[in-house]
């Protein structure tokens, strides 16, 4: 049974997806219910005191389906992201944080000295710490000795829809890391999601490739369909890539002229 | 009385607690997560933490995100 274990907690669906961007929490909803994801991601944020008539998110999200990963998102210093991390948890419904402290506000690319300090004050805390960082393959391993949960190198920037840009990277952090590897950040549509599962990463996250597709709910079927395509595809053991062709039957017993 | 209320001024007839004023603010208390002068509130305190004039209160809640 191909099990998906995050810090002790099993889970079916190796694809983990956001609530922001969405036209509509109801349209949320159901992408959620397309996508077959138990977890999912949310932000911090400031109630609007003075605007009380917005729908709540958590309304539109199941319990008894899905558990919460609440985000650092917006954070630019270690302590911003402990102290988002901290108010997250007090909410009362997740001990886990997707721990994101940002180096670059265009490129959203983390800053890993920031994110590396912040890891190590949370889980000594005792939070089930899922840094996003970049596919680099050193901070990977220093994050995974700082405790983390899991890492999260990211595919190409937030939001971007370019895919996995740098295969070979994802390839190495794979290679010597103890704890699980979730592709977060840059996905654009099924077939990426599909290539970073082919390459042996535990899972994938995304926000934006659903939130933003025409049609977020169908989009989110066809990531869903594509994680499991490109897991079991991993599972069932890949050709090796030839320079030139090999053919698929023996010459032998050809009618022919010759 | 004046207080700071997710980093704006905010006004009060008079010191209540975090309770008393997730209330009247109509805001559920089992889905924020309350800092007061810069220390978080335990849920469990709300009934018996005070607001006083000049004081920092943070509310926050979950939010749409990656």
């Amino acid at each position: 049974m191909d099990t998906f274990v995050i810090a002790g907690k099993t889970f079916s669906s190796r694809l983990i997806i956001g609530t922001g961007k969405y036209g509509s929490h109801e349209i949320m909803r159901q992408a959620h219910d397309a996508s077959g994801a138990e977890l999912v991601t949310v932000a911090v944020r400031r109630v609007n005191v003075t605007d009380r008539s917005k729908e709540s998110l958590l309304d539109f999200i199941d319990p008894a389906r899905y558990a919460l990963l609440p985000n650092t998102a917006g954070c630019y210093t270690a302590e911003d992201a402990i102290r988002t991390a901290r108010l997250a948890r007090e909410v009362g419904l997740s001990e886990w944080i997707k721990l994101e402290v940002i180096g670059d506000e265009r490129t959203l690319f983390p800053d890993n000295a920031g994110l590396l300090e912040a890891t190590r004050v949370l889980v000594k805390e005792g939070f089930v710490v899922l840094p996003y960082t970049n596919d680099d393959p050193v901070v990977c391993r220093k994050l995974e000795d700082a405790g983390a949960a899991a890492v999260m190198p990211l595919g190409a920037p937030i939001g971007s829809g370019l895919g996995i840009q740098n295969l070979n990277n994802i390839r190495i952090i794979l290679e010597f890391a103890g704890v699980p590897v979730i592709v977060d950040a840059g996905v654009g549509t099924a077939s990426d999601a599909a290539i970073a599962m082919e390459l042996g990463v535990d899972g994938v996250l995304m926000n934006t490739a659903v939130a933003g597709a025409r049609d977020p709910v169908a989009m989110a079927g066809a990531m869903k369909l594509a994680v499991i395509a490109g897991r079991q595809a991993y599972l069932a053991g890949r050709i090796p890539s030839r320079r030139y062709a090999t053919a698929s039957s023996s010459p032998d017993g050809l009618v022919t002229g010759d | 009385m004046r207080i700071t209320l997710n980093g704006e001024p905010h006004e009060l007839a008079e010191p209540l607690t975090i309770a008393r004023l997730l209330a009247t603010l109509e805001i559920d208390p089992r889905r924020v997560a309350v800092e007061h002068n810069l220390v978080i509130v335990k849920r469990a305190a709300y009934h018996t933490t005070t607001v006083h004039p000049g004081d920092q209160v943070e509310i926050v809640n979950f939010v749409g995100g990656g």
